[in-house]
């Protein structure tokens, strides 16, 4: 089946040979769409990819964030969702002193942490991992969440390609923003640029072509 | 015995006004919509589902919706005081009721779906052309829904049933003068609103909502069109 548009309430499929996946129901044996999207079959498996609206957190998800307050026990940080997140010292992997916390992470700071729970009381971030931890430098911006795993790639081959070409080490957040790390300015708006190119063109088919084309086309 | 009846702008009675609908139009929301009906324009915008404030109205059991219509103070030939006034106010109510049967919220605790409605230029059916263009901006929002509201308005003017009364027609006086029923109805045929503004016999009231249900199909049409619409396929991108 094509992927093609769907609107909420409207049937994408009918019979018994498929299920309701992601933003989908069964209802009287058709497969209703729940969402604006684009609906896809993975085989048999109907489900619809959102294009719009805000960013809904989820379990192991790389964030970039700003510390907006602190308490005792750690930071908070707004992550460009409904509820914010909350960072503990105990997911620091390196010593807080308790007395002097701004040493670490002062409010405006720019993070990038994992989100390791989800529970009634928040989010809970945690910096155990790789690349995470306080960002320096570089350029932020951000982009419509929907369309991050886009500007991934399968298995990370369009970020590889945008980071190859422009010498700049990207990391996307899975809430919408972009961390651009370059030698110099020029090079980080160049990769900017190609980020811009890949969320505007997302939905065209044998994206990663087109951007090798693209890259061709426009040096920096 | 059928009498034909000549409304002042050549429609048949159950013809609807030319309808024109977009999606995106307000680039800072997080979705948004035009509803054109002939030369009623309504934009509405939806924000969130953000967090609730004040923190006091917070549900934790489940999201909430909150509406907001407002007529601008140009949108009518006589200018309108604006802001808050006792109709927008039950308007506002009327449209989160419309609108509320049809959303799932139940994922979205202590969080708020606000909608903004604005008519730009008034004539008549305008909490109709709200309801249309909020149902849209929902749906560009991404908010999860069973399905699409379509509302219009079913006139009776003396005797005769007509859909989507003008400004012109609602003031008409002769015979047992003018009644409005404006109808919301999802696609699957479900009522969500009605209201009813005049006299009108049971059996005739049964009659106005199969003329409303014609009706909204070809509100939906346009609805569905303008949301696929929104995304080229072929070309790539959003319009």
């Amino acid at each position: 089946m094509e992927r093609k548009v769907v609107i909420p309430g409207e049937t994408i499929c009918e019979g018994e040979d498929y299920l309701p996946g992601e933003n989908t129901e069964k209802k009287e044996g058709k497969i209703v769409s729940l969402r604006y999207g684009l609906s896809e079959d993975q085989n048999g498996l109907i489900k619809v990819i959102p294009l719009s609206g805000v960013y809904s957190p989820r379990r192991g998800n790389v964030v970039i964030g700003k510390v907006e307050n602190m308490n005792q026990n750690g930071w908070i940080v707004e992550i460009n969702s409904a509820e914010s997140a909350f960072l503990s010292v105990n997911e620091v992997p390196r010593y807080v002193n308790k007395d002097a916390m701004e040493e670490v992470f002062k409010i405006g700071d720019i993070v990038i942490a994992k989100i390791w729970s989800i529970g009634k009381r928040g989010i809970d971030l945690s910096l155990n991992g790789n690349d995470l931890g306080k960002i320096n430098d570089g350029i932020i911006f951000k982009v419509n969440p929907n369309k991050v795993p886009r500007i991934i790639g399968k298995e990370g081959s369009m970020i590889k390609i945008i980071k190859e070409n422009t010498k700049c080490d990207v990391s996307v957040g899975q809430n919408g923003f972009v961390l651009i790390e370059g030698e110099n300015i020029e090079s980080e708006v160049f990769a900017k640029k190609a980020i811009n190119f890949v969320t505007e063109n997302s939905f065209v088919s044998g994206l990663t072509e087109e951007l090798t084309k693209w890259f061709g086309e426009n040096k920096q | 015995m059928v009498t034909k009846f000549k409304r002042a702008d050549g429609r048949e009675v159950d013809e609807i006004r030319p309808i024109e609908a977009k999606v995106g139009v307000v680039p800072s929301a997080d979705g948004s919509a035009m509803f054109k009906s002939g030369n009623t324009i309504a934009i509405a915008a939806v924000y969130g589902p953000k967090k609730m404030h004040p923190q006091h109205q917070q549900n934790p059991a489940k999201g909430q919706l909150r509406c907001e219509y407002s007529m601008l103070s140009f949108s009518v030939s006589d200018r309108i005081k604006p802001g808050r006034n006792r109709r927008a106010m039950e308007i506002s109510e009327i449209t989160k009721w419309a609108l509320e049967p049809v959303l799932m919220l139940d994922k979205y605790p202590n969080q708020v779906v606000d909608v903004f409605i604005n008519i730009i230029q008034a004539d008549a059916g305008t909490r109709c052309a709200g309801i249309n263009a909020a149902a849209m901006a929902l749906a560009h929002a991404g908010i999860p829904m069973t399905d699409i509201v379509s509302s219009v308005a079913i006139g009776k003017l003396d005797k005769t049933l007509v859909a989507d009364l003008t400004k012109e027609e609602e003031d008409f006086e002769e015979g047992e003068g003018p009644t409005d029923i404006p109808i919301t109805l999802t696609h699957e045929g479900k009522v969500t609103h009605m209201q009813l503004d005049g006299k009108i016999g049971v059996k005739q009231l049964g009659e106005a909502l199969d003329l409303a249900k014609v009706a909204c199909e070809k509100v939906y049409e346009v609805q569905k069109k303008a949301l696929k619409d929104a995304i080229d396929m072929k070309n790539g991108g959003e319009k």
